[in-house]
């Protein structure tokens, strides 16, 4: 097997990057070319030589404060610090001499007076910038002796008063001021990478402090969200991983990718042995280029949690408790059920579910094992219930589902619409991304019916926000339509050159019709008609415009249509086809690009192909030997329907948790429990598996080869950094299964699997491990064509040739409120979990979020009798729960809003069956609910909470 | 499935595509339901047709006979 552990150039070159015209200087006699802007420090390090240097780092602005890294210039006078010395032609720099030699000693003596010198129990011992230069520079004695100082607690029999206790507040990392440097890299980090703006120097002078928040706060109470920025940052012990004050400084390290969201930020797993350390995100990672957040970056634990299952079990009905059986047994008693079912129901009683959380590989496997081995087209994937009208609606008017940008496209942004999506709670690192660019000028449209972060945060706000009443999507993106064809603002040149010219003028006729004008729909979607105007003026004429969308667009029964309008705009206004510009979907979960690509839908073949083309299916039919069915299979919720009638009988689920987040549990639940054979392959018993018959045990991204495909098409390396603790990683259990079932699959690797789908699916031949290893990452389409992949889609022309106009009347929902209903339910994630929370909530994340909470307008909260903090009922026509409330203005008077991390919740009791009309994703958008006092769980809540116990007993071994 | 349910998805398409421009609105739901209703729910909602088509917008059942009966 291959060493996957790549000689990458890691070192900090002390400044940021820049992409100025190239400029040549010397440097200790060495000639070097870089582009204009850069420091002297970084064109140093270019070409070979560090300057020393504490304050500065590459991942933020030069600040001068330590001059250390003094150098000296010909024809200048004195001795500048060269990281924030711009470079000039001509120059002619020297690094070491005496003089700064002289200076730098003094700078580290007084540096090193101030810190204590317990360097050999220190957590950041040989992993420290300070040890680092006080070598470089050759400090060989200390002149002052210990006077003032920020480090000994006790002084001359006193208190010191300077000393300042170790913040363990965070569960993640600890703050340690006494051996602080106050170089303020954390400072800057947190305000440039991450722009939460947490931490302030406090105090000037010796008497200078980092402080978190405000006063009295300490990390945990203050606006940190423990993203790390700042712990990469620092260059000494003070901010410090736990993990490594535990386990000590890592020895090895392996780049991977992050298994939470579809950012997909690149990390090196750095480890001791096969004992993972510490997280760190990888600077040359293209997604996020060295940031992260709080899932990624610390919440792995789970990996570990003793709640973990590593053995096979099985049970003949769901009553029963589980028996640990061997893998032989399991996959032998799995086979026999369902080719049992298969002979007495037919070969359309069996299906999967592929996974959004597992490698492309895995995904491709499963759903060939529909395919290939129960011979129908029965699979289907969570993106069912987030992005499946992003694939129907972009693909009807540009001719593929894909994202056109990648997240570096933001830099060259000029006005971002975010349309229900929260971006710095669900997509972390991107919202970083987009707050800087904000921070430099961008313009913000926010369109959510809730006041998310972005609308008002630390040095950034939305231009307009556009508070719409759930539901009402289609009429507002049409308004703005409206005002842009009506008000002339659209890109006529573009539309003539890159559109079908016929479908425009027929589309801005529909628009152009008073009824869609926003005077007249700002009854029916409660925004000011001035407003509406003012944001698509904005949009129309601010330079290059972005739409990032999210959840909220596509979970609505009109979500394709939407889909469709948003691209309308971006077609309307010309943006398309250059950085800065494009339609983003933010996609959930880390795979959902991938397993979409994968052929996970039930009526499309790997690439995106569907099932009716014969010519599509010989491709397959050749490589897999057998015989393709010709017919569209069962989506999930078809599936449960087909359950409840008792033709759908048995069911293999890979990482997925449909019981929790489906809508409409009490359907879900009736659905499984009609089944005969649920095999659930998972890493916890999750709820699902309450009504399983079969459990294997799952391995996590840690513990596996494989891709992810982020929602920029981009597909990163997962790598094996640790032997999975169950045994077999996933691909392996899939093909266990297969060929339990006689398929005689003989994959010994992950990229053999890859090189299958290459072979079959176009936009994918070019595409092998060794390319990604040597790229870091590559963009599908990657073929003959795109020989490295392709960044910005639809650069020349559309993918279906004319980019379509697509007409997008507003229908209401069903989903009405009334007498009995008279609130609107909208659903939505928070930053420190993920998803149905299985792995986030096994960690230290619940710090952050221990429980699902309602959000409720102090109107309605008040109307009611309800207080912050009360358990409240909340009823729909589905079912009903109890939980907290939280009263807030975020939501509007009407509307209420809940997360679903948590199963004790059970958000989705309260979801109905209402779907979008293209693509059958669940409606979770909107429900009409009722919120009123209660004192206790529902009895849903009681009935199911005592089934769970009861499903989850294991018998102990004999 | 529920019939009611099939109705109301079935009369969801119809709605989109009635709304397009053109007069191929039958003709775009048919080969909407043929590319993604599977054979069970395609035979439910002829079988449904055949007796009356209760609840169903005119133009699905307009659709229908345009509908190729599932393959099987
Ligand atoms: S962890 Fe992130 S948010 Fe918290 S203080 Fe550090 S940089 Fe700021
Ligand atoms: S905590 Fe670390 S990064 Fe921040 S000022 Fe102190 S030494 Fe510098
Ligand atoms: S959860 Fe998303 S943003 Fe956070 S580290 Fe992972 S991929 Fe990056
Ligand atoms: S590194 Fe340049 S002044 Fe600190």
């Amino acid at each position: 097997m291959k060493d996957f552990i790549i000689p990458w150039d890691d070192t900090d070159k002390g400044t940021p990057a820049k992409t100025g015209a190239p400029v040549t200087l010397t440097i200790d006699g060495f000639e070097v070319t870089v582009p204009e802007g850069t420091s002297v420090m970084r064109a140093a390090s270019e070409a070979g030589i560090q300057v020393p240097k504490l304050c500065a780092t590459d991942s933020v602005e030069a600040f001068g404060s330590c001059r250390l890294c003094v150098v000296e210039i010909e024809g200048r006078r004195g001795t500048p610090s060269s990281c924030t010395t711009p470079v000039a032609a001509g120059m002619v720099v020297r690094t070491q001499s005496k003089k700064v030699q002289k200076i730098r000693r003094g700078v580290m003596e007084l540096y090193i007076s101030d810190h204590p010198l317990d360097c050999l129990t220190c957590a950041a011992n040989g992993d420290c910038e300070l040890q680092d230069m006080a070598g470089a520079v050759g400090l060989r004695d200390v002149r002052y002796a210990a006077g003032e100082n920020h480090f000994e607690v006790r002084q001359n029999g006193e208190a010191n008063p300077r000393y300042i206790e170790k913040d363990n507040s965070n569960p993640y990392f600890a703050y340690d001021p006494s051996k602080c440097i106050v170089c303020s890299r954390c400072v800057r980090a947190c305000e440039e990478v991450q722009g939460t703006f947490a931490l302030t120097i406090e105090g000037r002078g010796f008497d200078s402090r980092v402080s978190p928040g405000a006063a009295n706060d300490d990390f945990l109470t203050s606006d940190c969200v423990s993203c790390g920025a700042c712990v990469q940052a620092c260059p000494t012990g003070t901010l410090q991983e736990k993990s490594v004050i535990e386990l000590g400084t890592p020895s090895r390290s392996v780049v991977t990718t992050c298994a939470y969201c579809g950012v997909g930020c690149s990390f090196k797993a750095e480890l001791n042995g096969d004992e993972l350390v510490r997280m760190v995100p990888w600077k040359h990672g293209k997604a996020n280029r060295g940031h992260s957040c709080v899932k990624g970056r610390f919440a792995w634990g789970y990996a570990h949690h003793q709640d973990r299952i590593l053995n096979p079990m099985i049970r003949d009905s769901i009553d029963e408790p589980w028996r640990e059986v061997s893998w032989d047994e399991a996959l032998g008693f799995a086979a026999a059920r369902l080719k049992g079912i298969q002979q007495k129901h037919g070969r359309r009683s069996l299906g999967v579910i592929t996974s959004s959380r597992c490698t492309n590989e895995e995904t491709y496997l499963v759903q060939k094992l529909a395919r290939a081995v129960f011979m129908n087209n029965n699979t289907d994937t969570c993106a069912r219930v987030c992005h499946s009208p992003t694939g129907y609606g972009l693909g009807q008017t540009f001719g593929t589902s894909a994202g056109t940008q990648d997240f570096d496209s933001v830099e060259h942004t000029d006005v971002a619409i975010v349309m229900g999506a929260n971006p710095t709670d669900a997509h972390p690192v991107f919202g970083s991304r987009l707050k800087k660019r904000l921070r430099q000028g961008a313009k913000l449209i926010v369109i959510d019916p809730r006041r998310i972060d972005l609308v008002r945060s630390a040095h950034v706000g939305a231009a307009h926000h556009l508070a719409l009443k759930p539901g009402t999507n289609v009429a507002v993106v049409t308004a703005m339509a409206h005002v842009i064809v009506t008000e002339e603002l659209f890109d006529e040149a573009f539309i003539k050159a890159r559109c079908d010219w016929e479908e425009f003028a027929e589309y801005a006729e529909f628009v152009s019709d008073p009824r869609h004008s926003p005077e007249t729909t700002e009854a029916l979607t409660g925004v000011p008609a001035e407003e509406l105007r003012a944001a698509a003026r904005t949009f129309a004429q601010g330079g290059n415009g972005a739409i990032y969308y999210g959840l909220g667009v596509t979970e609505h029964s009109q979500g394709s249509t939407t889909v469709m309008g948003i691209a309308n705009l971006a077609m309307l206004t010309g943006n398309i086809g250059r950085p800065g510009v494009g339609v983003n979907p933010l996609r959930g979960q880390n795979n959902v690009q991938g397993s979409c690509d994968m052929g996970s839908f039930p009526h499309e073949l790997p690439g995106y192909r569907h099932v009716k083309n014969a010519d599509v299916r010989a491709i397959f039919e050749q490589q897999w030997g057998v015989e393709i069915d010709p017919e569209p299979g069962l989506r999930i919720p078809n599936m449960l329907d087909a359950a409840v009638d008792g033709t759908f009988k048995g069911l293999y689920v890979q990482g997925e948790d449909i019981l929790q987040s489906d809508p409409d549990t009490r359907h879900v639940a009736a659905g499984l429990a009609a089944m005969d054979c649920v095999i659930v392959h998972d890493l916890f018993l999750n709820e699902t598996a309450n009504y399983a018959h079969v459990f294997l045990p799952g391995s996590t991204f840690l513990e596996k080869d494989g891709t992810f495909t982020n929602a920029e098409r981009r597909i990163n390396m997962v790598r094996e950094v640790m032997k999975p603790l169950n045994g077999y990683a996933d691909w392996e259990v899939t093909q266990a299964l297969a060929n339990a079932m006689g398929a005689n699959w003989t994959y010994t690797h992950p990229s053999e699997i890859m090189a299958e789908i290459a072979a079959t699916t176009p936009s994918f031949a070019g595409v092998t491990y060794d390319l990604i290893t040597e790229k870091g990452s590559v963009q599908w389409p990657c073929n003959e064509a795109h020989p490295e992949g392709t960044p910005l889609m639809h650069v020349d022309g559309f993918m279906r040739g004319k980019g379509r106009f697509i007409v997008t009347e507003y229908v209401a929902t069903d989903e009405k409120t009334g007498p009995r209903f008279p609130l609107l339910l909208t659903t939505g994630r928070i930053l420190s979990q993920y998803n149905v929370g299985a792995q986030t909530r096994r960690t230290d994340n619940n710090i952050w979020h221990e429980e699902d909470v309602l959000e409720i307008h102090p109107h309605d909260a008040e109307q009611r009798g309800v207080k912050e903090g009360d358990w409240v009922k909340l009823a729909s026509r589905s079912g009903e729960t109890t939980l907290r409330a939280k009263i807030t203005e975020r939501v509007s008077p009407g509307v209420v809003y809940t997360t679903f991390h948590h199963p004790d919740t059970q958000a989705n009791v309260v979801t109905t069956d209402f779907s979008d009309w293209a693509t059958n994703c669940p409606e979770y958008k909107v429900t009409a609910v009722q919120v009123m006092p209660s004192n206790g769980p529902s009895d849903w809540q009681e009935h199911y909470t005592a089934l769970a116990t009861r499903s989850r007993r294991i018998e102990a071994a004999e | 499935m529920s019939p009611d349910k099939m109705i109301h998805m079935a009369n969801q398409i119809a709605t989109f595509f009635k709304s397009q421009p053109g007069d191929e609105a039958a003709a775009r739901i048919a080969a909407h339901l043929g590319d993604f209703w599977e054979p069970r729910m395609r035979r439910q909602l002829l079988d449904h047709v055949a007796t009356g088509g209760e609840g169903l917008d005119p133009l699905v059942i307009e659709a229908t006979k345009q509908l190729s009966a599932p393959a099987d």
